[in-house]
């Protein structure tokens, strides 16, 4: 089976205009969205306390805020629904220290005489534990992009390598912002998330940009846009079928991993759909941008294979003996 | 035919992965097993921190008692001692002798002395107090891991965590109580002192603030039955629990539980000595900084063995039997992080992931034979060979798998198939140009080899970071994306290639690329 006619040529940068205002737009919004809704960040980050409770039956969540309002522990606390009518997620801003007798039993306590329970998860984290996973988590990010642009710089040339991190940048941004216009919670799992669909764009990105090389070092043709509207054309068909077994991979986590896995399923599933869309619409299309020169590449890379082929006749010559 | 070492690669590949993953899988009783996280199987995960300023404060005190000590065993008399956050001040009557006391400090490691009259001030230096901390962690670590091997369950972790965190992780807590007994056993400090009572002022203890029993030298305990009975008691102690060599369960005359506990040599002397000095003076047994017997002292004892009498049941006088014998923790430790899963939601989050994991994976193998045909089956036989590698790897290296070590497993499948993905894209390529196919295949493996290398490097760098600076859940995630990636490297670039070599002839022979690559009818080459 063929999805795409391999020997056409499809004029993707013809269309660039449109796609740039849709990304522009989009980031945009994005980026404002996270600004004035923010993200509903999960205890990980915040430090607080969640405890998940499952009842035989369905659970009295009135009664649960009832009880819970006589103690000063849970006195922020929310109380909701978590997968199906007899589970519930209590999650409140304040944390034990102590060991002998923390948060966990307290709660056990003063759910006594609401029904028949059971304790199920106790998820406690200081506030200084959450503000060493934010620093961790964000360096981590920063560190990676860094590996990735001296890598793509080392492979191919810094305007790719910059072009690629702007497509990783854009990907992430629209994916949080529709992280925080569905109010998804941001835990630990969503930053790993977050890494993967970093991992996943310069993936893709690379793919392209491969093909891009390939083309001017092998074909003649000197117009860049040309050249990036066949390396497109001739990945579309790989592309489009990684980006679906992905994705079908993703669906699934989302559909049956349940709620525990949402922090981390949901921005898979939405990353992995934009970060389809810049690798064919975006990346290639911000190498023309950042002003990238056919010619001189073509110069840099004789010059290359000229100083290459120098030293080779140097060293044979001086094995040979003659100097 | 030519000795194919793509297919002994392979082959030694598949044994490789079918071996070492066959205990997990098939739940085997012998052979490493993939260790599941917390989170999948259930249990506890605590990070503690550790107050190492109180490790300061400790040592400060244990010099002033050898320095008491000392003083003692040449009458030399001390007037006052006063203590501060990290150094103690001690008056003596005879500033004559204070000379005499300053040779025995500089003697003792680490500390620093400054005389002034008849008052010397101790404090430590600054690698001292870097030592004392670093111990009372070491320390701290090594008594929660004695006491939690004895507790009885399989395989706690207790590791080292940053630079003063301790982590505790308990599989196979089954209840809340059980969990709470846990948290119990690790958190007691279990610091036995013996200490004299201050027979002088004792009448006046209820009278007494704690800073006019401190300017006498003493301090005010409560009772351990009856919070409401104080003692005033000697602030340094005669002996402490270091100086212990075994506690266990024993049962006084009305069949109640207590514990018995025994000293080593030298405790045993001092203690005799102590006891001899001070007939029918009282000794305070404390645990804990709380009274639990004080007993009249009615002659020597030898032997150096005694008692700890209270109102508790056979388990509690058992755990703290524990807790004595695995030392005391020198330091109080607090929870900066706890999470608890219970089995019930650990055997769903299996579930859930195992379930995504099947139905995901079987998508994708059906997607591909319908798509690649036969070359879709050589990549699937590939990614399922991966799966096996990616167990089989975790066992060996004792890893964990973890929810989010799950999901990158899952996730992984998605790009492994997309170096098959590429290989194949190339080869049809080559195909339709009208290459002859012997040529297609190693021509695709080639150009694809280039893009599958350097995304596949930039993203193990990528997870290489990841592990270096990530926490818990992140490293669990980059270690089995990069052990994926590695293994779909070997899968995808050696082992299919050595597949087709294997079958090149008969590819070449029927040309029938329908079946073999799943490409629609044209005029081959």
């Amino acid at each position: 089976m063929e999805l795409f006619k391999e020997d056409k040529v499809y004029n993707f940068l013809g269309k660039g205009k449109i796609f740039f205002i849709a990304s522009f737009v989009l980031f945009f919004i994005s980026i404002g969205l996270i600004a004035i809704k923010g993200f509903s960040f999960g205890i990980d980050f915040t430090g607080g306390t969640v405890v998940q409770v499952k009842y035989t039956g369905d659970a009295p969540i009135d009664k649960i805020r009832e009880s819970l309002k006589k103690s000063e522990l849970f006195e922020h606390a929310s109380v909701s629904e978590f997968g199906s009518s007899q589970e519930v997620v209590i999650k409140t801003p304040s944390s034990t220290v102590g060991l002998s007798h923390d948060i966990g039993d307290t709660t056990k306590e003063i759910l006594k005489g609401t029904g028949d329970f059971e304790i199920r998860r106790v998820d406690m984290v200081g506030p200084k534990v959450g503000d060493e996973l934010r620093v961790k988590g964000l360096s981590a990010f920063l560190l990676t992009l860094l590996a990735i642009m001296a890598t793509v710089t080392f492979r191919y040339e810094w305007r790719f390598a910059l072009a690629a991190i702007i497509a990783i940048v854009h990907d992430i941004v629209i994916t949080f912002g529709f992280v925080s216009y569905f109010g998804v919670d941001f835990n630990i799992e969503s930053v790993a998330a977050l890494l993967m669909i970093l991992g996943y764009s310069i993936h893709d990105t690379i793919i392209v940009y491969d093909r891009v090389r390939e083309h001017i070092e092998e074909s003649k043709e000197a117009d860049f846009v040309h050249i990036i509207n066949e390396a497109v054309s001739r990945t579309q068909s790989r592309t489009t079928l990684t980006s679906l077994t992905v994705f079908f991979v993703v669906l699934t986590l989302f559909l049956f991993g349940g709620d525990i896995m949402l922090g981390f399923s949901f921005p898979m599933l939405v990353g992995v759909v934009i970060g389809t869309y810049s690798s064919i619409f975006v990346a290639a299309q911000l190498v023309v941008w950042t002003g990238f020169s056919v010619a001189a590449y073509r110069q840099k890379m004789a010059d290359k294979v000229k100083i290459q082929a120098e030293k080779e006749r140097m060293r044979s010559q001086f094995e040979s003996g003659v100097m | 035919m030519k000795l194919n070492f793509r297919l002994v690669i392979f082959a030694f590949l598949i044994a490789f992965g079918l071996f070492f993953s066959a205990p997990s899988l098939l739940q085997l009783e012998s052979g490493k097993k993939v260790t599941l996280g917390l989170d999948l199987q259930g249990g506890l995960h605590m990070l503690l921190g550790v107050k190492t300023d109180e490790a300061i404060k400790a040592r400060i005190k244990s010099i002033a008692a050898s320095v008491k000590n000392f003083s003692e065993k040449k009458d030399i008399i001390i007037d006052s001692f006063s203590f501060s956050e990290d150094s103690v001040s001690i008056t003596f009557l005879d500033k004559d002798e204070v000379k005499n006391v300053k040779n025995f400090i500089s003697e003792i490691k680490g500390s620093v002395v400054a005389v002034d009259g008849a008052k010397i001030s101790i404090s430590l230096t600054k690698e001292e107090i870097l030592r004392s901390q670093e111990q009372a962690i070491s320390q701290a670590i090594e008594t929660i891991r004695n006491r939690l091997d004895q507790f009885g369950l399989a395989e706690p972790v207790v590791a080292r965590q940053g630079e003063n965190q301790i982590l505790v992780e308990l599989a196979g807590i089954k209840t809340a109580d059980e969990e709470q007994r846990a948290r119990e056993l690790i958190s007691r400090a279990a610091k036995l002192e013996l200490m004299a009572v201050d027979e002088d002022r004792a009448a006046r203890v209820n009278s007494m603030s704690e800073s006019d029993a401190s300017s006498y030298g003493d301090v005010i305990l409560e009772d351990a039955n009856n919070p409401k009975i104080k003692h005033l008691v000697r602030e340094i102690p005669i002996l402490d629990g270091s100086m212990l060599t075994d506690a266990h369960v024993g049962f006084d005359q009305n069949n109640r539980p207590l514990i018995s506990f025994t000293l080593n040599a030298e405790g045993a002397g001092i203690f005799g000595d102590f006891t001899g000095r001070s007939v029918g003076k009282r000794l305070a047994v404390v645990l804990d900084g709380k009274v639990y017997s004080a007993p009249v002292i009615n002659e020597r004892i030898g032997g150096g063995s005694g008692q700890i009498s209270g109102h508790y049941t056979v388990v509690e006088a058992k755990d703290l039997a524990i807790a004595l014998r695995s030392g005391s923790l020198l330091v109080p430790i607090y929870v900066m992080e706890k999470r608890s899963v219970g089995p019930s939601l650990g055997a769903d989050s299996i579930r859930a992931s195992l379930l995504a994991l099947v139905s995901g994976f079987a998508l994708v193998i059906v997607f591909m034979m319908f798509y690649y045909g036969l070359a879709g089956v050589i990549a699937n036989v590939a990614v399922v060979v991966n799966l096996f590698i990616i167990l089989g790897v975790i066992s060996l290296l004792g890893a964990t798998l973890t929810l989010p070590g799950m999901a990158g497993i899952v996730l992984h499948i998605g790009l492994a198939v997309d170096a098959n993905i590429i290989i194949n894209e190339r080869i049809r390529e080559g195909l339709r140009a009208g290459i002859p196919t012997s040529r297609a295949i190693s021509e695709g493996y080639k150009k694809a080899m280039r893009a599958i290398l350097d995304s596949n490097i930039t993203q193990i760098l990528a997870c290489t970071i990841l592990y270096v600076y990530g926490t818990g859940a992140i490293k669990g995630f980059a270690v089995t994306l990069s052990l994926g990636i590695l293994a779909s490297i070997l899968t995808a670039i050696v082992s299919t290639y050595g597949i087709y070599q294997f079958f090149m002839s008969r590819i070449e022979k029927d040309k029938n690329y329908t079946l073999w690559f799943g490409m629609s009818k044209r005029k081959g080459a």
